[in-house]
């Protein structure tokens, strides 16, 4: 890849986004770069999946500042958001596939609302984007009941590519995954992310994950941004949290791994 | 950024390409045509070579149409070449190229008369299929009975209460209106037409014994298989997509006992109860019509009611109704069970919940008058 001064596809600033009276985020800054894999780690409900849904609009914020690909989400009119929805893709922890499409309609659906290709491209694009993931093409014509978790999360994949997104958001993309599975689907996302040079926001508590594909690591702790930097980093924090997340029983596997290769 | 071209010339048997601007999915709709065209069956051409060095931006859209047409040109036995393909785009063209990008062919499908009669046969066989259902999951009841009989605290008391108001208590209101609405109306046009005849009595007697042996009873049953029925359905067919009804059976629960037989308690008991109170407010709006509409006073109406009717029209009414009650419940409880992962398939039960149960609410009320007339009632 060409190494360009990274860009900062995602700026966040001093975010405050309260839940039923009760601050979920105080005060988040953070920068994610394009041609990066930030992973997003958390203890389970200090507010990760709350941040991502606040980045993509799903959720309103109190103060702070959002801005996607150099566009402030406040400011920006509905075309220039519809622009902005249109350059990423978001892949949902349980997948959320429409249950009545086809899995290739469902790959289909963003290409039909927001690109006017023929019919013929749009289904060769769909079996590329199958095909991408690591499925079989047969898949097409499946419905999602048909299909098994990790087939699901893939298929779900393959519509959060579907238009060639700049930034990819995945939430918990290896959960309920078995570990190879988890460990292939890693591969996967590092391969499409080298391959179209993304900005992948990943949020996930797999620590293998963690190891093998991101490149930067931010630690949300406290409604805040508690630390933010490589692997190393991290393993080298005095963070309490941080020490017992990193260094605790389930950490050892994944980190002799690394200080092995 | 610049729409993505493809600038061609013609060499003799040599055909130069060259890629400029970015190939992106924004503007594939532009660029397929620029490949179709030079991808068209010619002759004259033996060999393609692509140029690639003013390429702005690339994306899985852009490679696939390359790549497309590179496919073309092999199998027309085109010599084809890439020269100058950034290194950054390397990896996606090797993704693009490792695709096979065919749709299995679809199954061939049956000519349409075969297909109708194919589906008019599936749709008898589950004709066959619903009556072994239903009448495997009203032997089911009988058995969670039995056990509730022999062992009475495990009764859901609670959970039949629940339902008990939700089907019961909470529809009064709308049962009360439509049925007082459906007597007036019947009232109103037995008024009108018996008039003619100077019968204007006799919509006493019409309307007292229509109101209460069929129309309070179908009324509520149609009225119960809507709101309740669907409900019913809608429920245990989400509980099931959800695995909550598995999650019961391996905890060593039938589903039966603990989801079905309380609702299916409740609606017995509170479909007779609705069916006197709908019955008695259509009696209420045809004497109010008759009254104000045909000048039959409340007094003239009430003893005129009680030559016309005995115990016995009340009696056909008010019989008829746990049965249709059970009917309803057993349906909807079949229904909800059949629920596969959709949405859709959700939707789709819940609708046919709904058209069964007053299809044969209405064939049971059929059958109920044959019964009755051959016993004399």
């Amino acid at each position: 890849m060409a190494k360009t001064p990274a860009e900062a596809v995602i700026r966040v600033r001093d975010l405050v986004v309260e839940l039923k009276a009760h601050r979920v985020l105080n005060g988040i800054n953070l920068d994610v770069y394009r041609g990066e894999i930030l992973g997003f780690v958390g203890a389970s409900g200090a507010g990760k999946s709350v941040l991502l849904r606040t980045i993509i609009g799903l959720l309103p914020k109190q103060q702070g500042r959002i801005e996607v690909l150099g566009t402030d989400l406040d400011q920006a009119d509905e075309d220039q958001r519809q622009a902005i929805e249109r350059r990423w893709g978001i892949l949902f922890q349980q997948g959320a596939l429409f249950s009545s499409l086809t899995a290739g309609q469902n790959v289909e659906f963003p290409i039909v609302e927001y690109l006017d290709v023929s019919d013929r491209l749009m289904t060769e694009m769909a079996i590329t984007k199958l095909e991408m993931v690591g499925l079989k093409p047969d898949v097409y014509r499946k419905y999602p009941s048909e299909l098994s978790g990790g087939m699901i999360k893939r298929v779900a994949l393959a519509r959060a590519l579907a238009l060639d997104p700049e930034i990819l958001f995945l939430d918990e993309p290896t959960s309920g995954l078995d570990p190879i599975s988890a460990g292939d689907f890693d591969q996967l996302i590092l391969t499409l992310q080298r391959t179209s040079n993304m900005a992948v926001f990943m949020v996930t508590h797999d620590l293998d994950s963690l190891h093998t594909i991101c490149d930067r690591i931010a630690v949300l702790s406290e409604g805040q941004i508690g630390e933010a930097g490589t692997m190393a980093t991290m393993l080298a924090s005095q963070h309490p949290w941080l020490r017992a997340y990193f260094h605790g029983a389930r950490a050892r596997t994944g980190r002799q791994a690394v200080v092995e290769s | 950024m610049t729409a993505g071209t493809l600038l061609s010339q013609s060499r003799g048997d040599r055909l130069d390409l060259a890629v400029t601007g970015s190939w992106t999915a924004e503007h594939a709709r532009t660029i397929e045509p620029l490949v179709d065209a030079v991808t068209r069956p010619n002759s004259a051409v033996r060999s393609v070579a692509i140029d690639m060095t003013r390429a702005e931006r690339i994306d899985t859209y852009g490679a696939w149409l390359l790549e497309r047409a590179l496919r073309t040109w092999t199998s027309q036995g085109c010599a084809t070449g890439i020269a100058g393909l950034p290194e950054d785009y390397r990896g996606l063209f090797e993704k693009v190229r490792a695709g096979t990008h065919k749709l299995t062919p679809e199954p061939p499908r049956p000519n349409s008369i075969m297909a109708t009669l194919e589906s008019v046969g599936r749709n008898v066989a589950k004709v066959a299929d619903d009556f072994v259902l239903q009448t495997i999951m009203a032997g089911s009841l009988v058995v969670a009975l039995k056990r509730i009989l022999l062992r009475p605290t495990t009764f859901r008391l609670t959970s039949m209460v629940n339902h008990l108001e939700r089907v019961g208590w909470r529809a009064v209101p709308i049962i009360l209106l439509i049925t007082f609405l459906i007597g007036a109306i019947l009232a109103q046009q037995g008024i009108f037409h018996f008039r003619k005849f100077g019968a204007d009595i006799y919509v006493i007697d019409m309307v007292g014994v229509l109101v209460l042996r069929e129309v309070g009873v179908l009324i509520v049953c149609i009225m119960v298989a809507g709101r309740s029925g669907s409900s019913y359905t809608a429920e245990l067919g989400s509980m099931k997509m959800r695995e909550e009804v598995d999650a019961l059976r391996t905890m060593g629960f039938d589903p039966v006992e603990v989801l079905i037989l309380p609702r299916i308690v409740a609606l017995v008991i509170a479909v007779p109860i609705l069916t006197f109170l709908g019955s008695m407010a259509a009696l209420y709006g045809g004497g109010l019509v008759s009254w104000f509409y045909g000048g039959i006073e409340p007094p003239v109406f009430l003893s005129r009611l009680k030559e016309a009717i005995s115990v016995e029209t009340f009696a056909v009414g008010i019989i008829k109704a746990p049965f249709m009650a059970l009917l309803i419940g057993i349906v909807a409880c079949v229904e909800g069970l059949q629920v596969e992962g959709s949405a859709e398939s959700l939707g789709e039960q819940t609708t046919s919940s709904v058209v069964k149960s007053i299809f044969l609410v209405i064939v049971l009320d059929g059958f109920f008058a044959i019964f009755f007339a051959s016993i004399g009632m």
